[in-house]
């Protein structure tokens, strides 16, 4: 039902109404990579969980026990990106070289 | 079996028409209160023969320019997935609640007719798969439009709704945790328990911190204030920057619907889906449908009232659940984005790690 009267201008990408430069799939900041990639570890963690979560009332201490150690594996990898910085956004200059030192 | 037809497609027909209905209500409800907290007069100027009830006018004239605006497609390519990013965004809303029960089960001539469109064994990991689709939608969005900012927007709302996500899950093992099932309407049906036979087991009573952690990771699944840094108006621009008319509208849609079903979520799970403290039905009491009050009162009621009054309690839950979001919303400033991402990753994720071990220790001591 709407109209359709496309013109150059109106179709024009808006940025600020500067003519656009270069392609519009930049380059972008490599946060959002490392915490699509630490979102899927934790994310597949908490698939693990669900089925543990229901049973857990029946199958009791050695159950618990097996999520303690897998839940503590994916702890300990969540405390190192924490202190290699990772989860900082605007992350502390010179980290990077240090974490590939292995410092 | 077309008996059972006619009831599932009439359910589904109660529930689209509820969201559809609440999202309309929504976006006046919102106007008016934010009108209110800034000592403004809010929407009243739209009106059809001079009839405008409070402004609510205004919400069918916003539907009617948004059908009748143009609606434009990026003159290079992707048209396809410009065209899909605002269904993505707005279809699973509808389909996740789906798994949701909105009233009790009931008894009509000898049939047996749960008020729930799906009774579904993963009940709740059936929500989470439907609440994370709604991430493609940001993502094609941003991508799709042939646009710098919104490519940027888009990804920056993806990395928030991500990182809010596990805290959404996370939080969720609790209630599972104590109820033991998957399916929200196992667990409305726990949630008539009563500790020490007089506090009723609630999930807000029983798993407070996951109660405190859920609502605002979905607050920050809808993108809303305090969590809107996806499309902050004001000062940053967004995903849906190339979007207008219908299209930017089914993005609008969908969030309002978001907070709807966010709401019915929250209410199913923490605060005891349909169920009134101390109201049971026949079934449950051998035959003694009424109020059974933990010191030996009892107040007889009527079988079928007692259904009336849940599906109305789960109702007023939704109502109150969907005025604190809006509540929130115009309480707090926005956040900044390194603190938004430091409060989900660094602060909410060890403490919902931690409500998992204790809360799983717990049960298992008392199982």
């Amino acid at each position: 039902m709407a109209p359709n009267r496309p013109s150059a201008v109106k179709l024009s990408t808006y940025e600020c109404g500067e003519e656009p430069i270069g392609s519009p799939w930049i380059r972008f900041n490599t946060r959002f990579y490392v915490i699509a990639l630490i979102f899927l570890v934790f994310d597949v963690e908490v698939l693990f969980l669900f089925p543990w979560a229901v049973n857990l009332s029946r199958m009791g201490l050695f159950a618990w026990i097996d999520m303690a150690v897998f839940i503590t594996i994916l702890v300990v990898g969540l405390a190192y990106v924490w202190g290699r910085g990772d989860l900082d956004w605007v992350r502390p200059k010179g980290s990077e070289r240090g974490a590939a030192a292995g410092k | 079996m077309w008996l059972d037809l006619g009831l599932i497609v009439g359910k589904i027909a109660v529930v689209f028409i509820g969201i559809i209905a609440g999202a309309f209500v929504l976006t006046w409800a919102e106007r008016k209160q934010s009108a209110l907290m800034s000592d403004r007069i809010g929407a009243n100027r739209a009106a059809i023969l001079g009839i405008k009830l409070m402004g609510i006018v205004n919400s069918v004239a916003d539907a009617l320019k948004m059908i009748f605006k143009e609606d434009f497609l990026p003159p290079k390519g992707l048209r396809f997935l410009h065209a899909a990013a605002p269904v993505f965004a707005m279809f699973p809303v509808f389909m996740t609640f789906a798994v949701l029960p909105f009233g009790p089960t009931i008894t009509v001539g000898g049939k047996v007719i749960p008020l729930q469109i799906l009774q579904l064994d993963v009940g709740m990991l059936y929500l989470l798969a439907f609440g994370s689709i709604a991430v493609y939608g940001v993502l094609l969005a941003g991508w799709a439009s042939n646009n710098k900012y919104t490519l940027i927007g888009g990804m920056r709302a993806t990395a928030q709704m991500i990182s809010y996500e596990l805290i959404l899950g996370l939080s969720l093992i609790g209630p599972i945790l104590v109820y033991g099932s998957l399916d929200p309407g196992v667990m409305a049906t726990a949630q008539n328990g009563y500790l020490w036979g007089w506090i009723p087991k609630w999930g807000i009573i029983v798993q407070p911190i996951a109660f405190l952690l859920f609502l605002p990771a979905a607050m920050a699944e809808t993108k809303r204030c305090p969590f809107d840094l996806p499309e902050g108006e004001s000062e940053i621009i967004g995903f849906a920057t190339e979007y207008s008319g219908m299209r930017w509208g089914m993005f609008f849609l969908g969030e309002f619907a978001e907070i709807v079903v966010l709401a019915a979520v929250l209410a199913t799970v923490f605060l005891g889906s349909y169920q009134v403290p101390f109201l049971f039905d026949a079934g449950e009491k051998l035959g003694m449908a009424g109020f059974h009050f933990p010191w030996g009162a009892y107040l007889p009621i009527a079988e079928w009232a007692v259904v009336a009054l849940r599906i109305l309690s789960f109702g007023v839950k939704v109502l109150i659940l969907m005025w604190l979001q809006m509540q929130i919303r115009w309480t707090y400033p926005r956040f900044r984005y390194d603190q938004l991402m430091r409060v989900s990753w660094r602060e909410m994720m060890p403490i919902a790690l931690a409500n998992i071990a204790v809360t799983a220790l717990i049960v298992m001591l008392v199982a």
